[in-house]
């Protein structure tokens, strides 16, 4: 066997992701031998010192996940919990919920579309650098997000862990003229939405595609946010299909109690998220999973603007597996987010109390809903008395990481194989690469240096 | 960021930096939607990674540094920021005081690691969680699980107006009086940790109709002896108290001492 000298290219920490990691590859000839996306989050152990703590808990204490989406984090702690107790929310509180997740929706989205993704687009290092010469169209998001935030501020107290939410709906539910004011906002947000999808839609995408498998919740009737059943869509490659193939293949669904009997964790040396696998095999939750599998459920508006964007009709099954398209698909999420929230405070009718009680019962309790980043599961086990025996969160990135890893790895291969990139211009495809999946690492633990080793 | 170094002379550069923490008080900065482009343009973004991949070089005018100590490496970190800091700002609960990963300060580190990981050998981190000024001089702590974004214009202007920023320490409940709140506890019995916490919120919490449950830390002056019957008379037990204060600030030194005073008598 003959030894190469092999390159090690070292290259600073990546930018513009939520959280701390490094990514490793090594490369032999023009082949990806490994691309190791590396989590060096230091943990922080929520897991473990949620047990002991009081059932009431979780909504407040598992929001400090993450700063960037802790509603979602109280949402499915909080279907976690009341499933546990037997509790169902509905009716207006259940509208209330998805109304403040609409809120996180926008916000969320729209920083990841304007100050995280968009400069890759029109090269640029930030927003910041972007305002001085596209100053109108960053006005434009940061007007945007602070809609979302508004939403979060009203309903939640605050943008940033809210304070409102409970177990069984909220301490103090809005009047209705507090949402009137509200949707006054929002209906020019709605007028900037639509236009961040034309603007999004006229950036330049390369050709990619994905060929893992996809999952989301699904609801009928509706586009899933706070609650749904776990849906997985095939992968093309099980279908003997490219991975860029656009069409919506069979979907399979499970119980949320048996999640943790398909998405299966496992601890990978290299880093500190824990990898998963859906039954064995890569899945990919986040825009395109949900837009693979409930596009067709989005509001007339949303769709219209997928198609004038270019996606294709979702009511007809076209699906979008691009990932550097993603920033289109979160585009039309947020349209639909502010056209769903004006929906429901146009409907809203304050209910009679703003929460229903939920009494402890020992049991264990599941919950998922649809984190901007993706499918999020909460576990809980409690005692009679109510304190917490044992927890379990399955955060999107930890699930999406393989996949993220895969892309990284066929991405490289492609560019490799069309010539002889420099390290700048491979730091610079993984880091698109990597932020096309909008990875949250302070969700699966925290950050991203790359290290590339040739031999 | 790619500027040209002309147009910067005279601009404080501004770095911001994270350890152990959900990136929420660093968000704070981009949740000032109406004044970032201001403030961008008073001083330069050099270093902020969830913002920018041009990171600039140091010496920078104010670091915010967001997060705990939780690793070795974290503990050389600290110290090369601060020497390339000429102020060094903490910003939010895990930086002032540890965060709510200091619970593992009461625990078996090791028991921790087992729990989450199958593989605890692969995971390093220190047996504790503390706040930046355990390991170097801070020039001022910013408190709150998350940080207040009137709070941070504040700081960030005061410095810029080389000022000390102008954050009262008094408790939460001046904010409540202001606000012309009702007194969650004298009308409706409620436990409400007001009167022991840093104001910075804008009493938040007793609008929406519950108790405080101190996420900006202990304020300037607290009595806990007269503080705590008052829970107990409110329906809190033992456990319950020390709950309520080992949550996201539970290494801030006046919680920690109230916590292990209950717990152990």
């Amino acid at each position: 066997m003959t030894h190469r000298q092999s390159k090690v290219l070292r290259v600073g920490s990546l930018a513009r992701v939520e959280g701390e990691g490094a990514l490793h590859l090594i490369l032999r000839a023009r082949e990806v031998d490994q691309a190791r996306l590396q989590i060096y989050e230091p943990p922080r152990f929520f897991e473990a010192f949620l047990r002991g703590r009081s059932y009431t808990e979780p909504p407040d204490i598992t929001s400090r996940v993450c700063g960037i989406c802790p509603i979602a984090y109280q949402l499915s702690a909080c279907r976690a919990v009341e499933d546990a107790c037997g509790v169902v929310v509905d009716g207006q509180l259940a509208a209330l919920r998805r109304l403040l997740y609409c809120g996180e929706w926008i916000e969320s989205q729209t920083l990841h579309i304007y100050l995280l993704h968009a400069p890759d687009f029109l090269g640029a290092d930030s927003a910041i650098d972007l305002a001085r010469t596209r100053r109108a169209d960053v006005e434009r998001g940061l007007r945007l997000k602070q809609a979302g935030n508004a939403i979060l501020e009203l309903l939640g107290g605050r943008a940033i862990h809210p304070v409102n939410v409970r177990l069984g709906g909220f301490h103090r539910v809005p009047a209705v003229s507090e949402l009137r004011s509200l949707a006054e906002r929002l209906r020019r947000a709605r007028d900037d939405a639509e236009q961040t999808v034309r603007w999004v839609a006229g950036f330049d995408f390369p050709d990619a595609g994905c060929d893992n498998e996809l999952l989301a919740l699904a609801e009928p009737g509706t586009y899933a946010i706070e609650s749904g059943t776990p849906t997985a869509m095939t992968a093309p490659s099980a279908a003997g299909l490219p991975a860029d193939h656009d069409r919506a293949l069979p979907t399979r669904t499970f119980g949320v109690r048996t999640f943790g009997e398909h998405v299966v964790e496992t601890q990978v040396p290299h880093s500190t998220a824990l990898h998963s696998l859906l039954d064995g095999r890569r899945h990919l939750t986040g825009s395109l999973a949900r837009y693979a599998i409930s596009g067709g459920r989005l509001s007339t508006i949303a769709v219209q603007a997928a198609q004038d964007a270019g996606l294709g009709d979702p009511r007809e099954g076209v699906v979008c597996r691009n990932p550097f398209r993603s920033i289109i698909v979160r585009a039309v999420e947020v349209l639909y987010a502010v056209d769903e929230a004006l929906r429901i405070i146009d409907a809203y009718e304050p209910p009679p109390h703003p929460y229903l009680d939920v009494p402890p019962r020992a049991a264990t309790g599941h919950g998922a809903t649809e984190a901007p980043r993706g499918l999020l599961y909460h576990r809980y086990t409690l005692d009679a008395n109510g304190t917490l025996t044992d927890a379990s969160l399955v955060p999107p990135t930890a699930q999406n990481q393989g996949a993220i890893e895969e892309d990284l790895r066929r991405l490289v291969e492609e560019r490799l194989g069309s010539g002889e990139p420099t390290e700048a211009e491979l730091t610079a495809l993984c880091e698109r690469a990597i932020r096309n999946h909008d990875p949250c690492i302070s969700c699966s633990t925290h950050f991203l240096k790359l290290t590339v080793e040739r031999s | 960021m790619t500027e040209e170094a002309g147009q910067d002379t005279g601009r404080p550069k501004l770095a911001v930096w994270k350890f152990a923490s959900c990136d929420g008080c660093q968000l704070t900065l981009l949740d000032c939607e109406d004044e970032l482009l201001g403030i961008a343009d008073q001083l330069r973004i050099s270093y902020f990674l969830e913002a920018s991949s041009g990171p600039g070089p140091g010496p920078y005018d104010l670091s915010l540094v967001e997060g705990s100590v939780t690793t070795g490496q974290d503990v050389e970190r600290i110290r090369y920021i601060r020497e390339v800091s000429r102020r060094l700002v903490t910003i939010g609960a895990c930086a002032t005081a540890g965060g709510v990963q200091a619970l593992r300060n009461y625990a078996d580190v090791a028991e921790f690691r087992s729990v989450v990981y199958a593989r605890p050998d692969y995971i390093q981190t220190l047996a504790t969680s503390t706040p930046i000024s355990a390991h170097v001089p801070v020039d001022f702590e910013l408190r709150g699980c998350p940080i207040d974004r009137g709070q941070l214009i504040e700081v960030i202007t005061a410095y810029l107006a080389g000022r000390t920023p102008d954050v009262p320490a008094h408790s939460v409940c001046f904010e409540c009086k202001r606000r012309g709140t009702v007194c969650v506890t004298v009308a409706h019995g409620t436990p409400c940790l007001g009167p022991v916490t840093h104001a910075g919120c804008g009493a938040l919490c007793p609008a929406y109709g519950r108790g405080c449950y101190g996420c900006f830390g202990p304020s300037g002056s607290t009595n806990f002896p007269a503080f705590v019957p008052l829970l107990r008379r409110d329906g809190m037990d033992t456990l319950d108290v020390v709950r309520v204060l080992r949550t996201f600030n539970t290494a801030a030194p006046e919680f920690d001492a109230a916590s292990r005073k209950e717990q152990h008598g």
